[in-house]
């Protein structure tokens, strides 16, 4: 890595929080949703009593960290509409016809995103200890990673459409499209223990549901399961793959 | 090549491929938007690429720049190969383009200084030049503010600070003063100039002929993706034909004793009587007018009111494409 590499990216992390920091209010406002499934879900699991895959009395310990996974996902998944706003004003074309870093453009946004993020998965955590969270704090800083990992890819993706397309009205319904099957298939819900052999089978090749078993065994202090390993090297690979395919995006737009 | 040329294109070609829609066929369809073009840009000149919207001005100058691979064709900007050698050229040029880019979102001060480190600048250097920018195009007032509190002027300003702020010897402008008001365009001519005059080589499109006239040294005309004709404002001009002057008479009748006066003497390219007017057509106008009074003076045919009139760019345009500018403008 070349130290002009780092400086860029540098530059434009900087950049991009400043903006972040400017209006604070919308690292709250995608906090809303899953404290919403924190208040008004996560009593129905309680009561739901012994169900396969939740051992009993366990529902919040099981539930968090999918729940931290969900966040990722939406959390991220609308980043791409400001991106478009800088290639409407011409911002993206200036920073491209400047010496820079073609990869820190997209990095910088990209790690400032994982940044709000882990800032939003540690509240949401904080605010859960009091409903009974269990959480080994060495598995819990590990999960961060993971979720940060989770982050990058679903920004990079949008990122990656709002390259292409360059307006707002075809990446929202995108964008939909891909979180909710992806979520719905990762047991973040209801465990995918509940599912009929098919849809557990469907649920194997979902990247993010890897992420939720692997951030539910380090929650609870399991460091060496292979659902761990298999996490971080499935997401980590994920993560870089979508993120390189962003960037090929942006090259593309200077062709 | 010669070392003077800042800019030389030979053949360069842009071609896009866009997607169809409704039609037969793959649905892919080629639009040549720039289709041959050969360039010479000498060192400190303004150099004016003039020509109606979708002429393929933009994408000529994106291609400049590095923002867009031609198709075809070669070109060397400050000596430096546009194929193989891009981090020179996005080092040593700068470039504004039509939307400007300044970050709406952050003050006048972050934009310069941001895109003063993005060229290498230490986080001290950047700051002082941002200043000394701010200074230099009367920006001290509101530069602390966010830019989108701005007005058109003043964005444009910034715009344009940005596309300066590493001092490079080639400025490509798109469009500089395209929705400006009256002066806010005129300082940005003044702004213009001056870089001339501290040895920048500009290369400037543009659709109004007016600023062409006004600021270029070099102007080529382009249509359709092809350039139709290069030269000074006053070769352009004087291709077109010769000067437009209008005596007026007292009366009919005088017109008409002036018309066969002139006749007689001057060599006109054209020359007719309208009521009490004499409409001539004349080479080197400026001049024979002189020439034309005595004459009328000597006879006692007293010329009421005199008017010339140059040829102007659009003229020229009109000649070499059959089309009016302003036309293509009103569409």
């Amino acid at each position: 890595m070349s130290m002009k590499f780092l400086h860029d990216t540098k530059l434009m992390f900087i950049r991009n929080m400043q903006h972040t920091v400017r209006t604070p209010v919308f690292i709250f406002v995608s906090m809303f949703q899953p404290l919403m499934y924190l208040l008004l879900f996560m009593p129905l699991l309680n009561g739901l009593g012994s169900v396969p895959g939740i051992p009993a009395g366990k529902a919040v310990d099981e539930f968090i960290p999918g729940l931290l996974v969900l966040e990722a996902l939406f959390g991220t998944a609308f980043v791409g509409f400001s991106l478009i706003d800088d290639i409407r004003t011409g911002v993206i074309e200036r920073f491209l016809v400047t010496p820079v870093t073609r990869s820190s453009i997209l990095l910088g946004r990209v790690l400032r995103d994982a940044v709000i993020l882990l800032l939003q998965c540690i509240l949401i955590t904080l605010v859960a200890i009091p409903f009974g969270l269990n959480v080994n704090a060495a598995g819990f800083l590990l999960s961060l990673l993971l979720y940060a990992l989770v982050g990058i890819t679903m920004a990079s993706v949008s990122y990656g459409f709002a390259l292409i397309y360059k307006i707002e009205d075809a990446l929202a319904p995108t964008l939909n499209t891909i979180t909710l099957p992806v979520s719905l298939l990762s047991g973040i819900i209801l465990p995918l223990a509940l599912a009929p052999v098919w849809l557990q089978d469907l649920s194997k090749i979902n990247p993010f549901s890897y992420a939720v078993d692997a951030t539910r065994d380090l929650f609870s202090g399991n460091f060496t399961s292979l659902g761990v390993l298999e996490g971080f090297v499935i997401i980590g690979v994920m993560a870089t793959l979508v993120f390189l395919w962003s960037l090929r995006s942006l090259k593309k737009m200077a062709a | 090549m010669s070392s003077e040329l800042v800019i030389e294109t030979k053949g360069l070609r842009k071609v896009f491929i866009s997607k169809e829609r409704g039609g037969k066929g793959n649905g892919k369809k080629e639009v040549e938007a720039v289709k041959s073009i050969d360039l010479a840009v000498r060192k400190g000149e303004i150099f004016g690429f003039l020509g109606p919207n979708g002429a393929g001005k933009s994408t000529t100058q994106k291609m400049l720049s590095t923002l867009l691979c031609p198709t075809d064709g070669e070109a060397k900007v400050l000596g430096f190969d546009l194929a193989r050698q891009q981090e020179q050229i996005r080092q040593n040029v700068g470039c504004v383009s039509q939307a400007g880019g300044a970050d709406l979102g952050s003050t006048g001060t972050e934009n310069l200084v941001l895109q003063s480190q993005l060229y290498g600048m230490d986080s001290a250097t950047a700051k002082k030049d941002a200043a000394e920018f701010a200074d230099r195009f009367q920006m001290t007032s509101f530069i602390a503010r966010p830019a989108q509190t701005y007005s058109g002027g003043q964005k444009r300003r910034l715009d344009i600070a940005l596309g300066m702020i590493h001092h490079p010897q080639l400025l490509l402008l798109d469009e500089p003063t395209t929705g400006l008001d009256p002066q806010s365009r005129a300082y940005l001519w003044g702004e213009i100039k001056k870089l001339k005059t501290e040895g920048v080589t500009i290369f400037l499109t543009t659709q109004y002929m007016d600023e062409a006239d006004k600021l270029c040294d070099t102007i080529a005309i382009i249509d359709n993706g092809e350039i139709i004709v290069t030269g000074t404002p006053g070769e352009l001009k004087s291709s077109v034909g010769g000067d437009a002057i209008v005596f007026s008479f007292q009366s009919e009748e005088t017109a008409k004793k002036a018309q066969i006066l002139v006749t007689e003497t001057i060599q006109a390219e054209k020359i007719q009587t309208i009521n009490n007017t004499v409409h001539l057509t004349i080479k080197d106008g400026e001049r024979k007018i002189a020439d034309i009074l005595r004459l009328l003076d000597a006879k006692n045919l007293e010329a009421q009111t005199v008017t010339l009139s140059r040829p102007s760019l659009d003229d020229v345009f009109l000649k070499y494409t059959g089309r009016s500018l302003r036309e293509d403008l009103i569409k």
